[in-house]
């Protein structure tokens, strides 16, 4: 059961993935990555049952911190790197 | 930091309710610094009650304790709209499980705006992030109160109009 | 009661699977970026809500179930937060989508 659970968040991973490489957007390709990322958190908590090794869960932890501020910080560089290009100063947060 | 120039940066005067906030914060780090060490040594502990002790003085000096959220008062009246939330969830889901599985994608998305009931800005961000956690509405921008919402369909537009989930909010986040 | 509880859980498990799956068909299916953030969120919400439930009903009741339970609930309340902001900078950037306005009660429609 966890051998099926694990599969297919493998396969909607491999989903995301397809959506990341066909765009269009940019912000399409942010989301499937956010779509990732929130799998794999989920892929971590199954394989740590499946395999009994509950340390893993250490990781889906860190992997899901990691994964919440890394879409804020690609966010957050597009926005002002368009901002300077549109010949704006930055906004503040 | 808008604090007076003439007075100290460790300010003597701090409220009941600052003291408050801080000891609830700090317990929450502690509880969870051990749950994820999970060891009783006394070495470990002492460790990690330094460490939250550390993180409690950096978000005083960043000014994140002065703030009133007013999240202490909530908790009492969460379970309640925790298990509200969780049915409409699940009602949501589904609803838009059946529209990704329809062999002809029937969509009719529509951009509303939504006057938030909750008056301080930590209810509306409680109203905003449940409606983004209910599949089939999204809140794609907040502003003075009001939040421009992305509905899949026009009945969940109207759904969200009808104002129950606003209404649960306010009562929840009330002072 | 202990079958019970541990057919629950399997059904939980593979359910949450199920939803996650759909999830993922319908950010590939869906035809612009605004619908495919709704079948996204599909997996961000229901999914681990019953992926992880149904782990920390395996767990019994141990440090693991805490740990499984906290996770879930950092999951449900960064995962609304990180739609936010991509969705907000989309709308802020322009993107729209064959969106459109619609009112029912409230007369006083702020500009887009």
């Amino acid at each position: 059961m966890y051998i099926v659970a694990s599969l297919a968040i493998v396969m909607t991973m491999c989903l995301a993935l397809t959506r990341a490489l066909l765009g269009p957007t940019v912000y399409d390709r942010v989301l499937a990555v956010n779509m990732f990322g929130t799998k794999t958190v989920l892929l971590l908590a199954v394989v740590a049952f499946l395999n009994g090794r509950t340390d893993f869960l250490d990781l889906a932890l860190a992997y899901a911190l990691i994964n919440f501020i890394g879409v804020l910080a690609v966010l957050v560089f597009f926005q002002s790197s368009r901002e300077r290009a549109a010949g704006k100063p930055g906004e503040q947060r | 930091m808008n604090r007076p120039a003439n007075s100290p940066p460790t300010a003597r005067r701090r409220s009941a309710r600052y003291w408050l906030r801080m000891s609830a914060t700090l317990l929450l780090f502690m509880a969870v610094w051990l749950v994820w060490s999970g060891y009783m040594k006394p070495l470990l502990v002492s460790l990690g009650l330094l460490s939250c002790c550390i993180v409690i003085l950096l978000s005083t000096r960043m000014g994140d304790l002065e703030e009133e959220t007013g999240w202490l008062g909530v908790l009492p009246r969460l379970p309640a709209y925790w298990l509200w939330l969780a049915r409409e969830v699940v009602i949501s889901n589904f609803t838009v499980a059946r529209i990704i599985l329809s062999p002809r994608l029937v969509l009719d998305p529509v951009m509303v705006t939504l006057e938030a009931d909750a008056q301080d800005p930590f209810g509306q961000a409680v109203l905003g992030n449940s409606i983004t956690l209910t599949p089939g509405t999204l809140t794609v921008g907040v502003e003075t109160g009001r939040l421009r919402v992305h509905c899949l369909t026009q009945a969940g537009a109207e759904e969200l109009l009808r104002g129950d989930m606003n209404r649960r909010v306010a009562a929840l986040t009330r002072r | 009661m202990a079958i019970v509880l541990d057919a629950l859980s399997w059904a939980m498990l593979v359910g949450g699977a199920l939803f996650v799956l759909i999830g993922g068909i319908g950010a590939l299916r869906m035809p612009d970026f605004f619908t495919r953030m709704h079948a996204s969120s599909l997996t961000d919400s229901l999914g681990p809500m019953l992926v992880l439930g149904g782990l920390a009903l395996q767990s019994g009741w141990s440090l693991e179930t805490v740990k499984v339970l906290a996770i879930l609930l950092f999951l449900l309340i960064t995962g609304p937060t990180a739609t936010y902001a991509l969705g907000h900078a989309a709308s802020v950037a322009g993107l729209k989508g064959g969106t459109r306005e619609y009112r029912a009660s409230d007369p006083r429609e702020p500009r887009a």
